[in-house]
């Protein structure tokens, strides 16, 4: 590891990252890039940069360009700056027919930008969720930074969002 | 039948196969075609493609050859219609995204994609809708990239991973985003990159110094051997009327296999440097002067005659690149023993010369370039094989990779691509310490017979750990091999890191090679292009000076074929003022520059690699004879045929032949048969002084700075293999003298100082100034090793 990485990647960061590797084989690190790359993630508050993915790289003993490959591979991480609190809401077949679109709409409304945009503080981001986030029995629904809100109305969200800082 | 052979039945047709093989190697085998993009033999199989999908019986699906490995009683039909369907449908998906820019491709003509879109491809497309688009990205001075065209093969993806052990590019983005690029703007920095041109089946990556001057139908394929280090890859040279306009590897599989180094591939864009020399020219009162032949021929004659009537021959110097060819260097040492001096010499960065009685024929690699990837240990001293001499580092690679102990003595931390046993990075003065550790290493773990020299020598040495693991390794190992590199030959006590080599490889039973310099560095010696021998290895009588020898001799004259001594011998600044200060100096040149402007007196214009035909002989004596590719430009000769003029004008006996194929008869009948023997002939170990308190300077040879040709070659020169002119010291070093990046310090060498730029470099030992040779800034310092001084300027 080189003193770049430790300066990058928080002790916390480190700590977590190693809590994965050893559940992997010692020759096998590169398994950890995916928790790697979400701590990360985590640490930046919501999005990669170049110096963050390079880091994971050296600490995993990977090549640049196989993290940056993953990375841009999955749609959890965001390569580009987005706003600390993503919220994806699922616009799949169950929640569509739910009143998913109602809930974009209000979301969008409220915080006066697009999906696929943050907002100018940099507080928010809604994000352009591509699949199904696996719960349908609660449609329509929501992941905020990784926490699943299901059976929405517009006054949930209200409260859901502004509770968060 | 073994247990290994099976029979499999391919359109009808009996075959033999090995177990494990996949089909389409076997079908390859049998020059039987199925089709492919992202199938190749040097790389792993990705089956992504899925052109190569063929019919096997009792299978429900069509089955990529490449990837299906074959079984016994296998029935494989390649050309019946559930093949032929599958292999149209999947044409017809990869054409989708491809643009229909064939004309002003590149790659239009030897394109695969062309190609079996002729084969496989619909006439009419049916997709409608809008096509991709990728933007391009600047990856480098040496590879173009039109990603637009990218069918997603992989194959350069794998090469930098797999062959170049240096993964660059990557495919980011997922499904239809999905990219090849490096993802961050960066130039590609392998040594080999330039191979992933020749991989990619498509357009998107070509040569960037190609883009757009020829059409790939108009250009004629010729072959020749590539001129720089001492593989002797085999190329093929695309020429297009009088002019070469792109080199590609010729497939050698016991020297290059399909590949060839960066330097080997774009240098030839030095042959069209603006600085060639075409007519021959004289300096008269101080300004230059064109001339006719028979003028400049006449006005060598009058003033070498001058030099040796007034003076005598042993005056007169002779240095010669050992990149030119073996019956030039032989025409140039039986013109100067012709003229009475032995002053010959083509080892232009070396220093010490003390044992070269004892040395072999040449400097023989101690093995076969392939034998170097079924090694399984080796230690290196003193190279940056790697840089030096690309296609043995690649083997040696491969050696590594399957488990060789690849072991290094370095006297800078050079990068690897691959996993190293050990290393020892220390300063030059303590390289030969070093040895007599791992040589103390050595005779305690061996139990062979000891010579009691040897013993005594080492009597008062300590070892440490990993100078044991390169003993035990060495010693353990059935193919081993002590291999010395570039730095090890130009170190001032080479003699006694050879002796030291030389007994390290004796006891633990391994080889001793040494990694040559130059494509000709073996043909020199062959070709009698040394002071003390003769052509064929015999000794001579009379042996005249080396060439450091004659740059501190200041003799009165100096010829010098196809070198700028000031940029290629180990003492720079002793070149200089040998050449400032002779009375005449005669260059038989390709080019003209200010400095040979400035310290010459006649220039002769000389062609060009590719212009002439000769013969190389590689590292492993292996002899390669070309022909001219292209004429040479303007009124330039090849410097065989100048040579042998010169050798009628001053009315020396053999100077008759007709072709240089008479000249090669000659000496290889002189030669007899190549061998070299490197085990055995070396002094007794000599003391090793002591630690001095200096700065050490260490110099390396950047890749494309070794020869006149790659220091011209434009777009070699946009990389980062070249000289910066700036020092480089380590953080502590740097500290000490309280200098940082930004800084210019003043450098001191003997009695002279130059102000160079500063870079902080932790690859450099401690107390040690690295500095890059053939950079116009540092020629007045001096020597290549020896004590440095620098302070902030």
């Amino acid at each position: 590891m080189t003193e770049t990485t430790k300066t990058i990647l928080s002790q916390h960061t480190r700590s977590e990252i190693d809590m994965w590797l050893k559940k992997y084989p010692e020759d096998k690190k590169q398994s950890a890039v995916l928790v790697a790359l979400r701590e990360a993630q985590h640490q930046n508050e919501g999005y990669l940069t170049t110096e963050y993915m390079n880091a994971v790289a050296d600490y995993l003993g990977m090549s640049n360009i196989a993290v940056y490959e993953v990375a841009s591979f999955y749609s959890m991480f965001e390569t580009q700056p987005v706003g600390r609190h993503s919220i994806s809401v699922c616009t799949n077949i169950s929640c569509l027919l739910m009143g998913s679109d109602d809930i974009v709409n209000h979301i969008e409304k409220k915080l006066d930008i697009k999906t696929g945009e943050s907002t100018g503080d940099g507080k928010f981001y809604i994000k352009r969720e591509e699949e199904c986030l696996a719960a349908c029995c609660g449609g329509p629904m929501m992941m905020v930074d990784h926490k699943y809100y299901e059976n929405l109305t517009t006054d949930k969200v209200d409260k859901i969002l502004d509770s968060l800082d | 039948m073994s247990d290994n052979h099976i029979k499999i039945e391919v359109d009808g047709k009996s075959l033999k196969a090995d177990k494990g093989q996949m089909l389409i190697e076997v079908t390859d085998a049998n020059d039987i075609y199925v089709p492919r993009f992202c199938y190749h033999k040097k790389l792993t199989v990705a089956a992504n493609c899925r052109m190569c999908l063929v019919e096997v019986e009792k299978a429900p699906k069509p089955l990529p050859a490449c990837a299906t490995p074959v079984m016994d009683g296998m029935i494989v039909k390649t050309q019946s219609k559930v093949a032929t369907d599958a292999q149209k449908s999947i044409m017809e998906f990869l054409l989708i995204n491809h643009p229909l820019d064939c004309p002003i491709c590149d790659q239009g003509g030897e394109c695969e994609l062309q190609d079996l879109a002729m084969g496989y491809g619909g006439d009419v497309s049916r997709y409608q809708e809008k096509k991709r688009v990728v933007k391009d990205k600047n990856i480098g001075s040496l590879i173009q990239t039109d990603l637009t065209r990218c069918i997603h093969c992989t194959r350069c993806v794998r090469f930098g991973e797999e062959v170049a052990g240096l993964r660059e590019m990557g495919a980011t983005g997922r499904g239809e985003n999905m990219e090849i690029g490096t993802y961050i703007e960066k130039s590609v920095s392998s040594e080999m990159s330039g191979n992933i041109i020749d991989l990619c089946p498509v357009g998107a990556l070509t040569s960037k110094p190609f883009r757009y001057s020829a059409r790939t139908w108009e250009l004629v394929q010729k072959d020749g051997i590539a001129p720089h280090d001492s593989v002797g890859s085999n190329i093929h040279l695309h020429v297009k009327g009088d002019r070469v306009k792109r080199v590609a590897p010729a497939e050698n599989e016991s020297i290059n296999e399909v590949w060839l180094s960066d330097r080997d591939r774009f240098s030839y864009e030095g042959i069209y440097s603006d600085d060639r020399l075409q007519m021959p020219m004289i300096k008269e009162d101080d300004s230059w002067k064109e001339v006719d032949w028979e003028t400049a021929l006449d006005v060598v004659k009058e003033k070498l005659n001058g030099v040796i009537e007034s003076n005598s021959a042993e005056q007169v110097g002779l240095l010669a690149s050992p990149s030119a060819t073996l019956e030039e260097l032989y025409l140039l040492q039986k013109f100067a023993r012709g003229i009475g001096s032995s002053n010959i010499d083509t080892r232009l960065r070396q220093a010490d010369f003390s044992d070269q009685d004892l040395v072999s024929q040449f400097p023989y690699l101690g093995q076969t370039v392939s034998g170097l990837e079924t090694l399984q240990s080796a230690l290196l001293i003193g190279s940056n094989v790697r840089k030096e001499q690309p296609i043995m580092n690649h083997r040696l690679r491969k050696a590594a990779l399957k488990g060789a102990a690849i072991m290094l003595l370095n006297p800078v931390d050079y990068d690897y691509n691959y996993p190293l046993e050990v290393k020892s990075i220390v300063a030059p003065e303590e390289l030969p310490l070093e040895l007599t550790s791992i040589l103390k290493a050595v005779i305690e773990m061996s139990d062979g017979p000891i010579d009691t020299q040897a013993k005594q020598y080492v009597e008062n040495v300590n070892f440490t750990e990993v100078h044991q693991i390169i003993a035990s390794k060495l010693i353990s190992s059935k193919r081993a091999i002590v291999l010395l590199g570039n730095t090890a030959t130009a170190h001032p006590q080479f003699s006694s890191l050879r002796t030291l080599a030389g007994l390290i490889a004796k006891i633990s039973n391994s080889n001793l090679g040494y990694l040559s310099e130059a494509a000709n560095s073996s043909g020199a010696w062959l070709a009698g292009a040394v002071p003390h021998r003769h052509a064929g290895g015999k000794q001579c009588a009379n042996i005249g000076m080396n060439s450091n020898e004659m740059l501190h001799a200041k003799l009165k004259a100096y010829v010098l074929l196809g070198t700028e001594p000031e940029l290629d011998c180990w003492d720079s600044r002793a070149a200089r003022i040998a050449m400032n200060d002779a009375e005449l100096v005669i260059s038989l040149t390709a080019y003209r520059s200010g400095e040979i402007e400035n310290y010459a007196d006649v220039m002769l214009p000389i062609s060009a690699f590719v212009e002439t035909s000769g013969t190389y002989i590689n590292n492993e004596g292996i002899s390669q004879s070309f022909t001219g590719a292209v004429p040479p430009l303007g009124e330039a000769r090849p410097a065989w045929k100048l040579l042998r003029v010169l050798g009628n004008t001053f009315n020396l006996d053999g100077f008759e032949y007709q072709s240089s194929s008479d000249v090669n008869a000659e000496v290889m009948q002189t030669i007899g048969d190549i061998k070299a023997e490197n085990m055995g002939h070396w002094r007794s170990p000599v003391a090793i002084e002591k630690k001095s308190t200096d700065l050490q300077r260490i110099t390396e040879t950047p890749m494309n700075m070794i020869d006149s040709l790659c220091r011209r070659a434009f777009s070699l020169q946009q990389t980062d293999n070249v000289s910066d002119g700036a020092i480089h010291i380590n953080r502590v070093l740097a500290d000490k003298n309280n200098l940082s990046d930004t800084d210019t310090a003043n450098v001191e060498q003997d009695d002279s100082a130059v102000n160079l730029n500063v870079v902080i470099d932790d690859r450099v030992p401690d107390d040690c100034v690295l500095i890059q040779s053939a950079h116009p800034a540092q020629i007045d310092l001096g020597g290549s090793f020896g004590p440095i001084r620098i302070a902030k300027a």
